[in-house]
């Protein structure tokens, strides 16, 4: 018999039931709550009058909607001028506190984006099945995780029954040999491989990430790249436990101590994939290949390394594909044939759960220290992935030298990765962002979105046009 | 659940891949702590010239002519016929209540994305997945007819036209069986308990740390 992947060992010890037709019932572990997805699930269960099954499993965090500017959030709920926002925030401390959920409130100190919160917590542990109302759970799958988005039906499921309803997906190994080039990054990574494989490419897959690459990747790097499965279309992204995994879960406020610990690490050591393991797909990289990347349209397969330019569409031979190319040139307002270099962006935004964590944070600070943000940016926002990153780096004066730089130091939330609170592009701004989506409107109406990885996002701030970073000198 | 067994409607074409779930129900309608509500607001951007508003009256809002559903002859219809890669994106599950809400209750499309295709099914929307070239065919019969209707038979799992034979289409047999019998899946489930619980004993004592973290807070 041939081994096992690590998505078939994760599958295999959470399967509660296999039924005949194919589905099958998982077991989740942790289950983590915000506020946008959240309140029609609460609603459903208050409705059939059902309760919580493991209250110890749930753990909330409002991100979406809170306001990111220090002087509104120094009043708390009260401080979120939008009603809307305010009673989607209220609504999640009410249900949190009508069943008995622990909720890391707006003014906690641990508070942030939840795919951040939680694994700084250490509230995601290897060879747990974690969900949340969320896309971007796969960014839990960095700790030898199951871990996945759900829709808010889901989340009531999950809650009512501790259980999902799933059919096992097919395994596929993202195989990255070798080693990056210095200043490049997971985010250069991921978007090289979305570049690829398409956004459709991991639909129906499980993904491992594997490959000296990975293994030589920090944990945060290892998030970055797992958080992007989903724009590859994998519903998931993992990587085998290792000595990283170990040394960065460690000591976490919500980790196990002591002989649980011992005994914790024994079992979670087992989680990598079989040398003779069988994935359906392999796909191939060479990290000394990867060099920065841009992406330039509406969706994140639109991508291209920094020394290229856009493409032309009377090159391109299908009718569907000239259409969407067209159609993504003319919403972006970009010329074909552009250089990459000479695309401007209007703002910057480093934040949200794909890169703001402290070591995307000392990268672009490293870029833009002693230096300043060219005058053509309108906006350089530099927002904290959870509320322990934001004092992190403020111990190591970072937030100095982004505000020395002329750059606005955020509280922690989503912010303008969505743009669901104050903090958006007007019409026709470009704007170099280290978020996830590129998608028309996403950071705000009419807005244009180039994904880029912090260090290329505080470089384009100092020279007000998308530069190498491999070039960039330190000073 | 809301149940789902035939259905005879009139088909809107989107011809377009790739649509995100941000493009179906923009974040601005996701404050909405309701089920209900979000159809006026369904393809916001693509419907309208202009911005939309959580809360405001879409009556008065200018209408982008170019998109289908503003257009007499895709009036009222019941059934998208869309492009690969259909739902990708955010979990948002406010995209099928959008669709629903319009009266969009059956999507036909050659590939969707896992989570919107699973969102679905929780809500009495079904997602047929044909080959491209029927869905090229369609299209082409969508644009061809004024008033093109089709007819869904899930129980039969095809799909009928006025002109020539019908579409055989697959459907994984348990959530045929939800839909068709408007399942509540929680419900379901909870008929397992007794499953879940010797599971959770078992796991509890192999892996005593994912239980009660609660505990071990500082
Ligand atoms: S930071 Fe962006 S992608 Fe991440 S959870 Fe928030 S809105 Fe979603």
């Amino acid at each position: 018999m041939a081994g096992m992947t690590l998505y078939d060992k994760l599958w295999q010890s959470h399967l509660v039931d296999q039924r005949d037709d194919g589905s099958a019932l998982i077991y989740i572990d942790r289950h983590l709550i915000h506020e946008v997805t959240s309140p029609q699930a609460f609603e459903g269960l208050r409705m059939a009058n059902r309760e919580p099954w493991r209250r110890d499993c749930n753990i909330a965090v409002p991100d979406h909607n809170v306001p990111t500017r220090p002087y509104e959030r120094r009043a708390g709920i009260a401080g979120i001028s939008d009603p809307l926002s305010r009673l989607q925030v209220q609504t999640l401390g009410d249900n949190c506190r009508e069943f008995n959920i622990v909720e890391i409130q707006i003014d906690d100190r641990r508070q942030g984006v939840v795919h951040v919160v939680g694994p700084e917590q250490g509230a995601t542990l290897p060879g747990m099945a974690v969900v949340c109302g969320d896309s971007h759970s796969c960014t839990h799958g960095a700790f030898g995780a199951l871990a996945l988005g759900i829709g808010t039906s889901e989340v009531e499921h999950v809650l009512a029954t501790q259980c999902l309803s799933q059919e096992k997906m097919r395994n596929m190994l993202v195989r990255v040999d070798g080693h990056l080039q210095k200043g490049v990054t997971a985010k250069d990574l991921v978007l090289a491989i979305i570049g690829k494989i398409g956004t459709a490419g991991g639909t129906g897959f499980a993904i491992e990430f594997g490959g000296q690459v990975v293994r030589d990747m920090s944990m945060e790097g290892r998030m970055t790249l797992c958080n992007m499965s989903i724009e590859a279309g994998a519903r998931m992204g993992m990587v085998g436990v290792d000595d990283t995994t170990l040394n960065y879960v460690k000591g976490r406020p919500y980790a196990p101590r002591g002989a649980v610990w011992d005994a914790a690490v024994t079992a979670w050591r087992q989680l990598t994939s079989d040398i003779d393991a069988k994935f359906d797909t392999v796909i191939q990289l060479r990290g000394e290949d990867i060099k920065p990347q841009v992406t330039w349209g509406t969706s994140p397969e639109m991508v291209l390394p920094i020394d290229a330019s856009l493409p032309l569409p009377r090159d391109v031979e299908d009718e569907a594909q000239r259409d969407a190319l067209e159609g993504a040139l003319n919403y972006m307002g970009l010329e074909p044939g552009t250089a990459i270099v000479d695309i401007r962006p209007d703002k910057i935004f480093i934040g949200s759960c794909t890169n703001a964590r402290i070591e995307d944070l000392r990268s672009a600070a490293a870029i833009v220290k002693g230096r300043h943000i060219a005058p053509s940016i309108k906006l350089a926002m530099v927002v904290p992935g959870s509320g322990e990153v934001k004092r992190q780096a403020e111990s190591e004066g970072l937030d100095e030298v982004f505000t020395a730089a002329g750059m606005e130091w955020r509280e922690p939330g989503c912010s303008m990765c969505l743009a669901m609170n104050a903090d958006r592009l007007a019409p026709g701004e470009h704007c170099a962002s280290t978020s996830n989506r590129n998608f028309e409107s996403r950071q705000g109406f009419g807005g244009r979105t180039h994904l880029v990885s912090p260090a290329m996002a505080a470089a384009a701030a100092v020279t007000g046009h998308f530069v190498d970073v491999r070039d960039w000198e330190a000073s | 659940m809301i149940k789902f067994t035939e259905l005879s409607g009139v088909v809107a074409p989107l011809n377009r891949a790739n649509v995100d779930t941000d493009l179906i129900i923009p974040k601005q309608f996701m404050k909405s702590i309701r089920r209900s509500g979000f159809g006026p607001n369904l393809f916001d951007e693509l419907r309208y010239l202009n911005e939309g508003r959580p809360g405001e009256d879409c009556s008065a809002r200018p209408l982008n002519p170019d998109f289908a559903l503003n257009q007499a002859r895709y009036h009222g219809a019941a059934i998208l016929l869309a492009r690969e890669n259909f739902g990708c994106g955010s979990s948002r599950e406010h995209a099928v209540w959008a669709l629903n809400d319009y009266g969009i209750r059956c999507v036909i499309a050659p590939s969707y994305a896992d989570i919107f295709f699973n969102n679905c099914f929780k809500n009495g929307v079904l997602p047929i997945v044909l080959n491209a070239d029927l869905v090229d065919r369609l299209f082409d019969e969508v644009y061809a007819t004024q008033g093109y209707r089709l007819h869904i038979d899930l129980q039969e799992q095809q799909i009928f036209s006025l002109q020539g034979e019908p579409i055989q289409f697959d459907v994984e047999p348990r959530r045929k069986h939800n839909l068709l019998g408007g399942i509540d899946e929680i419900g379901d489930t909870l008929q397992y308990s007794e499953a879940i619980r010797a599971f959770e004993q078992t796991w509890r004592q192999q892996s005593p740390w994912l239980f009660n973290t609660k505990e071990r807070q500082q």
